[in-house]
């Protein structure tokens, strides 16, 4: 597709990540010890062989985040961490508002809330095999996805108020959905700090026809199938058997998160200047907490939390109507939904005292441990259910948070399997109707409106999940529950 | 828009998830033009987008890097609001900042391939300067 030359002599150097940088503290732990502007050491939580896959950047950008005002205790990178803007992707890092913490746009990333929620179906594959490929086209019908896809909902100013201040409650309200449901969600589907008044018109503009709609690029909706159990009591507490058929959703905060990303990184710009906050990379733009510009971020991100919530609500409101159709009996119940673009306000141990910390996760899913408040009482035994999403060949990951998760990271795990290769470089290496057709073989139905965004999503330009999947448990982020295979993509 | 092979041209340049955007021209305006191509580029192949629909743009910014990221951003939002995808740049840089006419055409998955959002330009690789006699223009975007 490119003109011309392809000289990256503009682009800053990346290079694999080098192991004698890091002091080796156990086969999974990396720690690099605080030089120069570092407040904090770091630490990656990934094996040998996924570090030395790392991009070196991924190092840099681990460094800058630890030397930001206000962080506390370390700057991690999960074990898929890959070089983002800023942040890396898999970067989580916690800040005090006491000690001149501060929040930062780019810690978050532009599709705020991005996440994965899991639906049991209630049946076995089995008994939807015979149906699969009119499902795949009722759902491919009914759920609108892909670049410029709306959905037939359009809210008035005064309806995206209210969805902004009240996310999957407010979706549940206006009937998409089960009150049943809001006990799986995170937070209880609803960020009580939503502050509307400091979201643009903009923003509010950019989400008005997309409410309801999956987007594109690595969002999806499938029809997976548990394949195989690793942990029988969690499974079990989730209510998740050998060959039950669930439905994974993977989408976020649509146009709304994006245009808040964009606009407060701007902002942000401007207030670390005033605020005397050195940067490293620009892409690090923050404020402190407590400024009147963090105040109003953490006041938008948390509408974007409600819109994504709302609208992964609204997307299962979607996926049930459509199974009623050819299953009139079916009763799509909610496993879990999990954000893994957030900064949320926790509390967590630091040198022996709690506090009350801003906890950045770009890339990184929350993963409490057995017993903690949050979650739910019917997994509070187990502890939280985890999503990592895979490519639509490979599949994706029922995962459970531990309790020594709390101590080795603020309770995070990974989030998914990351890129091998770019965009432009997959559709080089494979036509989109080839992919589909491979997979067809394979058992695996894909619907999207693009064969170069089939293309671009082919399986083997993502990283081994499995060793993702792996390192997050021989770190004890996170403990395998179950392993799930797609046989529906509904591709963004 | 006159397209030279010799001298305005655009490309992709890699950044692990995202994609880099570049613009080059004999000009900051072609520079800032061919860069927004890139962007189009991203979402869909721009020589097949008809540019039927037309937008009028104003950014003030007097920093180069801040209006080239600023240009960016707006062509993202408008093409998200209008459902429009751009594919022809008529940029005019002052002091003050850029007015520019782009056109394009309705979003439309049967007539055209769409094969990914953009949601954001980024800070990450933003540069505009001068190599050789062209200007260059560029950031990563985030899909």
């Amino acid at each position: 597709m490119a003109f011309g030359w392809l000289n990256v002599w503009w682009t800053s150097e990346s290079e694999n990540v080098e192991l004698n940088r890091f002091k080796n503290i156990a086969p999974t732990c990396w720690e690099i010890e605080p030089t120069g502007e570092m407040r904090v050491p770091a630490t990656i939580y990934a094996t040998k062989e996924l570090v030395e896959e790392m991009d070196s950047k991924v190092y840099e950008q681990l460094c800058n985040v630890a030397s930001l005002p206000g962080i506390v205790g370390k700057a991690f990178a999960m074990p898929d961490a890959h070089w983002g803007y800023g942040f890396p992707i898999g970067g989580v890092a916690a800040f005090d508002p006491n000690e001149g913490g501060v929040v930062s746009a780019g810690g978050v990333g532009f599709d705020i809330s991005c996440g994965v929620r899991l639906l049991h179906t209630g049946m076995k594959l089995k008994e939807i095999l015979p149906y699969k490929e009119t499902l795949a086209d009722l759902l491919f019908q009914g759920i609108p996805s892909g670049v410029g896809s709306q959905s037939k909902i359009r809210l008035n100013d005064f309806e995206l108020g209210e969805m902004l201040c009240g996310g999957a409650q407010w979706a549940i309200s206006q009937g998409y959905g089960d009150s049943r449901d809001l006990e799986y969600i995170e937070e209880n589907g609803v960020m009580e700090a939503g502050e509307p008044s400091a979201i643009s018109q903009r923003a509010k503009e950019r989400q008005r026809p997309e409410m309801g709609t999956l987007g594109s690029g690595n969002h999806y909706l499938e029809l997976q199938e548990v394949r195989e159990i690793f942990h029988p009591d969690a499974a079990k507490s989730f209510g998740i058997e050998l060959g039950d058929a669930v439905i994974s959703i993977h989408c976020g905060s649509r146009g709304l998160g994006h245009q808040i990303g964009t606009e407060y990184l701007r902002l942000m710009l401007d207030a670390a200047k005033r605020f005397h906050i050195s940067l490293p990379d620009r892409e690090l733009a923050c404020a402190p907490i407590n400024s009147e510009v963090g105040k109003a971020y953490v006041g938008a991100m948390n509408c974007a939390m409600n819109c994504a919530m709302a609208n992964r609500q609204i997307l299962t409101h979607f996926t049930r109507e459509i199974f009623r159709e050819l299953f009139a009996q079916s009763q799509l119940s909610l496993v879990y939904d999990v954000s893994h673009n957030t900064c949320k306000i926790e509390q967590h141990m630091v040198h022996g005292k709690s506090k009350r910390l801003f906890v950045h996760r770009k890339g990184a899913t929350r993963a409490f441990g057995p017993h903690h408040p949050e979650i739910p009482e019917k997994y509070r035994a187990v502890g939280q259910p985890v999503f990592i999403g895979g490519s639509m060949g490979v599949g994706s990951y029922v995962l459970v948070g531990t309790q020594e998760s709390e101590k080795l990271a603020f309770s995070s795990s990974c989030h998914g399997a990351g890129r091998s290769m770019s965009r432009t470089q997959a559709t080089r290496k494979w036509k989109g109707q080839e992919v589909i057709e491979g997979l067809r073989k394979k058992g695996i139905l894909i619907r999207s409106q693009s064969l170069r965004g089939v293309a671009e999503e082919a399986p083997e330009a993502y990283k081994d999940l499995h060793q993702v999947v792996h390192a997050a448990e021989i770190s004890e982020l996170s403990r395998r529950v179950a392993y799930l295979t797609p046989h529906i993509c509904i591709k963004g | 828009m006159k397209f030279d092979a010799q001298k305005a041209r655009w490309e992709h340049f890699p950044h692990g998830a995202d994609v880099g955007i570049r613009g080059i021209g004999a000009t900051l305006e072609e520079a800032f033009e061919m860069g927004a191509v890139a962007l189009t580029a991203v979402i869909s192949d721009p020589e097949k987008i008809a540019p039927q629909i037309q937008v009028s743009i104003e950014i003030r910014e007097v920093e180069p890097e801040l209006l080239f990221l600023d240009w960016i951003n707006r062509l993202i939002y408008e093409m998200d609001v209008t459902k429009v995808i751009f594919s022809q740049f008529k940029v005019k840089i002052s002091k003050e900042g850029l007015v520019a006419q782009v056109r394009g055409d309705t979003m439309d998955s049967q007539r055209y391939d769409l094969a990914v959002e953009v949601k954001g330009a980024t800070m990450t690789e933003l540069k505009v300067f001068l190599h050789n006699g062209l200007w260059m223009a560029q950031c990563v975007v985030d899909v």
